[in-house]
């Protein structure tokens, strides 16, 4: 098999695979984390301004105070990674094509020299969180082997992506079959690992809140 | 016309100047030194020419009327023209058994020394029955000619790799001629067709310096296919600022802008078309407002589509539906079977009472 025909494969039946993985874990996972069910609160709710479903999804997304001097690392490096990776996959002109093949959908890419530098700005980003995971006693502790594997396939797409562009080491066509396939890898564990987060981050801090605001408590 | 190739150029009116300043561009266009430029003057205009046989096989004569007809006349086309094309079935004038008689003929005399072009694919299914010339397959035809030559040339991408006879799902178990010819030097000149200059480059370079070029591991001359059509292309600057044309009649296609969403296989696909362009340097696909369609690289007609970007997948919701309708199953099963632990739980829970503590 050449390069050529590795990116075929990639692009064709790799993709069909991938995606239909992960089309099937996330509807698992999505119904059978709904079917966990809960105990109804027969309390009557309780009301306070700043509890609310929608209250906690928009606080979660700032540091509490205080925090963002505690572990300055965590915030920033994870702020710019997100952003990072939701810039370049949603608005470097290639990914648009393939989300229109998708859905149908399109708008305007941004420059790809601009892209790039967010490609290597998200790569230091995830660099930096990875060392201060490995030098923090404490968060060193806490990583299982989740944490890791879950750093390396969010890696791995970025680092093929932008070597792929950049014609690093080795030739384009390899590379672009390289990082298909390393895209198709994520696809295919999101659904069963802590990266699951993309889908379900919003939905569960809206289910807190909710929650939480019923007791009249703003978390 | 027998002689030294320089005395037939002079018969056709091509000075010396012209001749040596053709030799100058085609040492540049291989990367080759400049000394490269006069030795291969020298070696080409004494050259006795070479025994050529051209044997056709699943083909569409495609590759041959661009050699002799898109450009002609030039010096690429004459010297083509000039060596000792000894059997073509296409350019010679005699057929039948006249014509076999010309191949046997150049095959004894020249037996080692000859050089064995090859256009089209090699079909093996039914034991080679799909293409036959005078009664005999195309595969014992290679056989017996690749058998007694100095270096095999697969001209055009059937012979390199398959090309469109080996298109899925290959009717006629056509395969390249390096899958049938393991023991002799082969080029691989791969293009549907492939550019003339490439031929002539190939050529001289085995007249200047008695050995095939570079090639890389598809067997192609690193020379002109070293580099990818994206590489080089003029339109590239509107790839680096995201100008694309969208359809073949939109405002970016007016202005000239990359041809990427429309399909453009240039960034994998390796030729020398946006260097040396086509018919004389006149235009080139994607100059004329069409994406390269790589067809220098194996196996092109089935990469996922013309019209598709590089970066759009060929049916990637093909397995959705069934996929969704798996995983709500899956999702389904695995829930009951959580509420089940759970009522086995609450069923076998057991109440501690103080009494129990005391015990």
């Amino acid at each position: 098999m050449d390069d050529l025909q590795l990116l075929t494969w990639a692009r064709g039946p790799g993709l069909d695979l991938a995606l239909g993985i992960f089309v099937l874990g996330v509807v698992w996972r999505l119904i059978e984390v709904y079917a966990l069910g809960r105990k109804r609160d027969l309390a009557p709710a309780r009301h306070r301004t700043g509890a609310s479903g929608l209250h906690t999804v928009l606080r979660r997304s700032m540091p509490p105070p205080g925090m963002l001097k505690t572990s300055p690392v965590s915030y920033i490096g994870g702020f710019v990674f997100h952003i990072g990776l939701a810039i370049i996959v949603l608005l470097f002109a290639p990914h648009i094509l393939l989300i229109k093949s998708l859905t149908g959908l399109s708008w305007p890419g941004l420059p790809s020299q601009f892209i790039d530098m967010v490609a290597v700005l998200t790569m230091i980003a995830m660099l930096v969180i990875l060392v201060d995971r490995i030098n923090k006693p404490v968060k060193r502790f806490l990583s299982t082997f989740g944490d890791w594997f879950a750093w390396v396939v969010t890696f791995l797409p970025v680092l093929t992506g932008w070597m792929a562009v950049q014609h690093l080491l080795l030739p384009y066509t390899l590379m672009l079959a390289l990082h298909i396939l390393s895209v198709e890898l994520l696809l295919v564990v999101l659904p069963f690992t802590k990266l699951f987060h993309a889908i379900t981050l919003f939905g569960s801090r809206w289910y807190s809140g909710k929650i939480n605001a019923h007791k009249g408590v703003p978390v | 016309m027998q002689g030294p190739l320089i005395d037939t150029l002079v018969r056709q009116g091509v000075s010396r100047r012209t001749f040596l300043k053709y030799c100058a561009t085609l040492a540049s266009m291989m990367a080759l030194p400049p000394t490269a430029g006069r030795a291969m003057a020298e070696a080409l205009a004494a050259a006795r020419r070479p025994s050529v046989i051209w044997l056709p096989f699943q083909e569409c004569t495609g590759c041959t009327e661009s050699m002799t007809r898109s450009h002609s006349p030039t010096l690429e086309g004459m010297i083509f023209d000039m060596v000792s094309l000894d059997y073509h079935e296409t350019l010679m004038a005699a057929a039948g058994h006249q014509a076999e008689d010309a191949l046997h003929a150049a095959m004894k005399d020249n037996a080692g020394k000859y050089l064995l072009i090859v256009d089209g694919s090699v079909p093996l299914g039914i034991d080679g029955a799909y293409s036959c010339i005078a009664g005999r397959t195309n595969v014992d035809l290679l056989k017996e000619a690749a058998a007694g030559a100095a270096a095999i040339v697969a001209m055009g991408s059937c012979a390199a790799f398959g090309g469109i006879p080996k298109a899925k799902p290959n009717p006629t178990g056509a395969v390249a001629i390096s899958d049938i010819v393991k023991d002799k030097p082969i080029v691989n000149v791969p293009g549907c067709p492939p550019i003339p200059v490439v031929m002539t480059g190939v050529l001289a370079h085995y007249l200047t310096f008695g050995r095939l070029p570079d090639l890389d591991d598809k067997l192609r001359p690193t020379a002109f296919y070293g580099e990818t059509i994206h590489d080089r292309c003029y339109r590239r600057p509107f790839y680096d600022q995201g100008k694309f044309a969208r359809t073949f009649d939109d405002e970016g296609a007016r202005r000239g802008w990359c041809l990427f969403e429309l399909g453009c296989k240039g960034p994998v696909t390796h030729n020398a078309c946006a260097t040396t362009k086509w018919n004389g340097g006149t235009s080139w696909p994607v100059e004329s407002g069409h994406g390269c369609l790589g067809c220098s690289e194996p196996d092109f007609w089935d990469a996922g589509g013309f019209y598709k970007a590089l970066s759009m997948p060929a049916d990637p919701l093909k397995m959705g539906t069934a996929a969704a309708a798996v995983g709500a199953v899956a999702g389904v099963a695995v829930s009951v079977a959580n509420r089940a632990k759970k009522h086995r739980a609450q069923a076998s829970h057991e109440t501690t009472t103080l009494a129990d503590l005391e015990k």
